[in-house]
């Protein structure tokens, strides 16, 4: 649900291939030193597309609903 | 912090994987997992985690029993459906789910493939087809299309490649499907349906390497190797929606046969039934 998730980065896992970044309806996303940074927060519409393609698992949607 | 569905399924003490930069077959794995949860969770009809089992050969795509926390076995090279059946026969009970390669699949065991699916042993077998061999160092595979370079085909490959799915569909297999990379959510629906087949199920997944074969032919990187992907199969809907001259070159993915074939160890538990039958007839205790 829009607002009650939020986009985690794995940075560590980050191998920089731009899958996330390319794949994003928002290009939200960018490939900056090989990984991956958050560039439009503002625009992200939590559509999963990154964690979906993700190879690395490195980016991921998370509830904070509570 | 990985994500829940890393925590539940996943050995994080060998992650990150050792894939390399872009190679889908992380996305594969991934499918599987999201697969399995979603039948763990399924309301109506669920499996049970301790039912499953993830059986692997050898190559890239293989080290996926390793990193999946499941039961699971990394066997020899071509074997792991060998292996499979081996569980499979001894506990017909379990979800026996093959991951396997294009070359281990089909090539060093093309012929437990073949067999498995003749005898419609009721096997999910994951196919990572990356056409060529990733791991040894880029040789060309029994799916390396006509005409492209492999480290040991530098002027071209002159074999022309099998289909996985169809293969499998022509030895007999009950379920066959294509999926691929870039349509991972039509990938995961067609892993649940294949794992949910009580017969032999083939899922052959187009993967990506862009380290040896994307290299090697000009393909470009990941990126562009999966909007290739995009644009070139097509899920099934859409694939029979176009016209013959609109896919020419393209490829469909979704289920490509399915019938209901009987299952071998359904049809093997018979045989000892009746055999019990008769032993306990003729003053025997049956076994």
């Amino acid at each position: 649900m829009i607002g009650r998730e939020k986009l985690v980065i794995e940075t560590g896992w980050c191998k920089g291939c731009g899958i996330c970044a390319a794949f994003c309806p928002g290009q939200v996303l960018e490939i900056l030193n090989e990984k991956v940074v958050v560039k439009k927060p503002e625009k992200c519409v939590f559509c999963g597309q990154c964690e979906l393609r993700c190879p690395d698992y490195a980016i991921y949607l998370v509830n904070v609903e509570e | 912090m990985p994500s829940d569905l890393v925590h539940l399924y996943m050995r994080i003490d060998h992650l990150p994987q050792i894939w390399c930069p872009g190679c889908g077959n992380g996305v594969i794995m991934r499918d599987v997992a999201v697969a399995i949860d979603e039948l763990i969770h399924d309301e109506e009809n669920s499996i049970n985690r301790e039912d499953i089992v993830i059986v692997s050969g050898i190559g890239c795509s293989s080290r996926a029993a390793g990193y999946l926390d499941f039961n699971s076995i990394h066997t020899t090279h071509g074997r792991a459906i060998a292996f499979a059946s081996g569980i499979k026969m001894a506990n017909p009970k379990l979800h026996v789910i093959v991951l396997t390669g294009d070359g281990d699949c089909s090539a060093i065991g093309g012929n437990h493939l073949i067999h498995a699916a003749r005898r419609n042993l009721g096997l999910t077998v994951v196919c990572f087809n990356n056409d060529i061999y990733g791991m040894t160092g880029g040789q060309y595979s029994p799916t390396t299309p006509n005409g492209d370079k492999a480290t040991t085909a530098p002027y071209g490959n002159v074999d022309r490649p099998f289909d996985i799915a169809v293969l499998a569909a022509g030895a007999g297999a009950s379920f066959s499907a294509r999926g691929d990379v870039y349509h991972a959510r039509e990938t995961i629906d067609i892993i649940k349906r294949a794992i949910r087949h009580k017969g032999f199920s083939l899922v052959d997944v187009y993967s990506i390497c862009p380290t040896y074969y994307g290299r090697k032919n000009r393909k470009g990187d990941a990126v562009e190797m999966l909007r290739w992907q995009k644009e070139n199969l097509l899920p099934t809907a859409r694939y029979y929606s176009m016209s013959e001259e609109e896919r020419a070159g393209k490829k469909q993915i979704g289920i490509l046969s399915y019938n209901d074939y009987p299952e071998y160890t359904e049809e093997y538990a018979k045989i000892i039934a009746a055999c019990r039958g008769k032993a306990k007839k003729q003053g025997g205790d049956g076994t």
